[in-house]
């Protein structure tokens, strides 16, 4: 009988979270709707002019996809050779050891700091120095907000891939060291080859949480609505113009923010899926 | 969002309901009211002294604009509060006459960051081509000419502007729009536009810790934060000719002027000699018969009465003192006679 309520509430919980997800996503397209019957699907994805002036009104989306892709995929680049020599320090050369532990939850604890502080050590410490370094002369843009998201998504993507790491059996590693192989080439040639998908099914996941960051990179990107063109551009991402502009939009303009918004769920969705994708595989 | 957050004023004011009747007499009224964030702060204070003297609890919920005009006319607060105000179209969306009354008045003031430059002069034409991109450097002839004492650097600059919808945007480019015609044409008065060059910030807040933290940056600021903060300012040319700076008194002046009777105007490049340019309205706006959806006449007369203590100089000397600008002769008067124009089924209020 236990069992049984037990049974039913677990499938109730579950029930409710998909249930959610589902209204989630109908009302984002119950809200865009309009939009996208006023610019037409393909053309808002395809369009960059944002005008709210009246009875000019055109939105597009294009300039913040451009942006939200951009800075997410530089922050991925850069995180790679900080939270690769972590993950291989804490699942390789000092696996199970205190200092790995201590090593890890500190860069855990990175995770849980929230994006607000992140946004002001970014506005107040960071973006001096890239001014005095005559990188650029504000200091907000591409740049700035791509290195303050690289930092934060480090946690995620180190950890998963210690993980990974740390999978690889011991009995192949044994072997090629009897074979002679230096620390080095069982990392190249054994560890990173077998851990290989996994790490990047990490990264894969870094990336979407670095696409649906708001609050520092609306801090620092300078939400100018145009392409960005170079590193040292302003521009604006998507979960940072709604996060602007939703407080006072209505009409096409509220429609338009709400489309962005399911964009963006679709993009995010998508690229969790392939990270889920691929680390199935492995597991199995 | 939005819906929320009405959702929440109401829960707040069931609540407040709920305790009233558990310790007071019947004969208080509980009114709400939604709407713009610029006279916030103003309205915390003299809404609670309001209370004090009379016992009616006011709920305020800073939504914005626009938000506050959809819920009076969704009937789910007593009195919404815009700075903007309505369209001859937006008033007929109403259902049913409508007024406005200004509370108190507010500026936007130009805040710049320029280390050893103490006092800076502007003019209409020259902010709008800073904002256009037509002028790029501090040291260029046009802002010299009418700074010849200043020594400009050569110094890029960086113009501020507001990244969310925004009441202070309006005033801003509303100016903007009388004082250049070729800002007219290409951007005219919004409450956020396409803008063609310059960085991007979140409220006010946002855009003041912009330009204090970049040098040679210029961004526009309402003067209820700006005063507060005593950020650096520019002296701007009023229509008159002479340069002013924004303190209560110059902003007053601009409303010295010959008002429409039902008070929707804009008062930016006011013709008045002492007047601050870029200076506004904040307006409540209710229902003009106030006998509707069930409400009772004590619920009016609170109304009625709060709109009354605020424009009175007890409410305005108030206004003053967190760095609003109190209603000039001339526009207290038209705004006294709009409130005693408010009735209940036909019958004025106020006598």
């Amino acid at each position: 009988m236990k069992d049984k309520l037990f049974k039913s509430f677990l499938f109730a919980a579950a029930g409710l979270v998909l249930l959610l997800a589902g209204g989630m996503f109908y009302s984002l397209v119950g809200g865009s709707v309009n939009a996208f019957r006023h610019f037409g699907l393909v053309d808002f994805i395809t369009t960059a002019d944002w005008n709210p002036r009246t009875g000019e009104e055109r939105y597009g989306a294009l300039s913040f996809i451009s942006g939200t892709l951009f800075t997410a995929l530089f922050a991925l680049l850069l995180c790679i050779p900080f939270s690769l020599p972590v993950a291989l320090f804490n699942g390789e050369y000092f696996k199970g050891k205190k200092i790995a532990v201590a090593a890890s939850s500190i860069v855990d604890l990175l995770a849980g700091i929230p994006s607000i502080v992140y946004g002001l050590w970014g506005f107040y410490t960071l973006r001096p120095l890239i001014v005095s370094s005559g990188l650029n002369e504000q200091g907000f843009g591409i740049l700035t907000a791509s290195v303050v998201l690289a930092i934060m998504i480090i946690p995620y993507a180190s950890s998963l891939s210690t993980e990974f790491i740390s999978m690889v059996p011991n009995d192949l590693k044994e072997g090629a060291y009897s074979l002679g192989a230096t620390n080095l080439e069982v990392i190249r040639r054994v560890s990173l080859p077998i851990a290989g998908s996994g790490i990047f099914a990490a990264y894969i996941l870094a990336l979407g949480r670095a696409l649906g960051e708001t609050m520092a990179v609306t801090m620092l990107i300078g939400n100018t609505n145009n392409i960005p063109t170079s590193l040292f551009d302003t521009g604006n991402t998507m979960a940072s113009i709604i996060a602007n502009q939703f407080g006072e939009a209505d009409g096409l303009k509220l429609s338009s923010l709400i489309a962005i918004g399911l964009l963006l769920f679709l993009i995010t969705a998508g690229i969790n899926s392939i990270a889920k994708l691929v680390m199935r595989k492995i597991l199995h | 969002m939005k819906k929320s957050a009405f959702l929440f004023i109401i829960a707040a004011g069931l609540l407040f309901a709920g305790c009233k009747q558990g310790s007071e007499s019947s004969e208080k009224v509980d009114l709400s009211g939604a709407g713009a964030t610029f006279p916030q702060p103003y309205y915390t204070i003299v809404f609670k002294n309001y209370t004090e003297k009379t016992g009616n609890n006011v709920n305020y919920g800073g939504i914005g604009s626009g938000g506050g005009i959809r819920s009076l006319k969704d009937k789910t607060v007593d009195f919404g509060a815009s700075d903007a105000y309505l369209s001859d179209n937006e008033l007929k969306d109403m259902g049913a006459d409508v007024v406005h009354i200004p509370t108190c008045m507010g500026a936007v003031v130009l805040s710049y960051n320029l280390k050893d430059v103490k006092e800076l002069k502007l003019t209409g034409q020259l902010i709008a081509d800073i904002y256009l991109g037509k002028i790029t450097k501090w040291n260029d002839s046009r802002i010299k000419a009418i700074n010849p004492d200043v020594n400009l650097p050569n110094k890029t600059i960086t113009p501020v502007y507001r990244s969310d919808g925004s009441g202070t945007t309006f005033v801003f480019t509303d100016y903007l729009t009388k004082a250049d015609s070729t800002w007219a044409v290409a951007m005219g008065r919004e409450k956020s536009l396409k803008w063609p060059v310059g960085i991007a910030a979140k409220g006010n807040p946002g855009v003041a810790g912009a330009v204090a933290q970049t040098d040679g940056a210029i961004g526009y600021v309402g003067s209820e934060y700006a005063l507060a903060m005593n950020t650096p300012s520019a002296l701007l040319q009023n229509k008159a000719g002479s340069f002013v700076g924004a303190d209560t008194e110059s902003i007053s002046a601009a409303a010295d002027a010959d008002l429409p009777s039902d008070m929707r105007t804009m008062i930016t490049d006011s013709p008045e000699a002492k007047a601050y340019p870029i200076s506004c309205f904040t307006w409540i706006i209710v229902y003009k018969d106030q006998a509707y959806n069930n409400r009772s006449k004590a619920q009016a007369e609170a109304t009625v009465g709060l709109l009354n203590y605020i424009t009175d100089p007890d409410g305005q000397n108030v206004a003053a003192k967190v760095h609003y600008a109190p209603l000039p002769e001339k526009a207290s008067v038209n705004t006294k006679i709009i409130i005693k124009s408010i009735t209940y089924n036909g019958e004025p209020i106020l006598k």
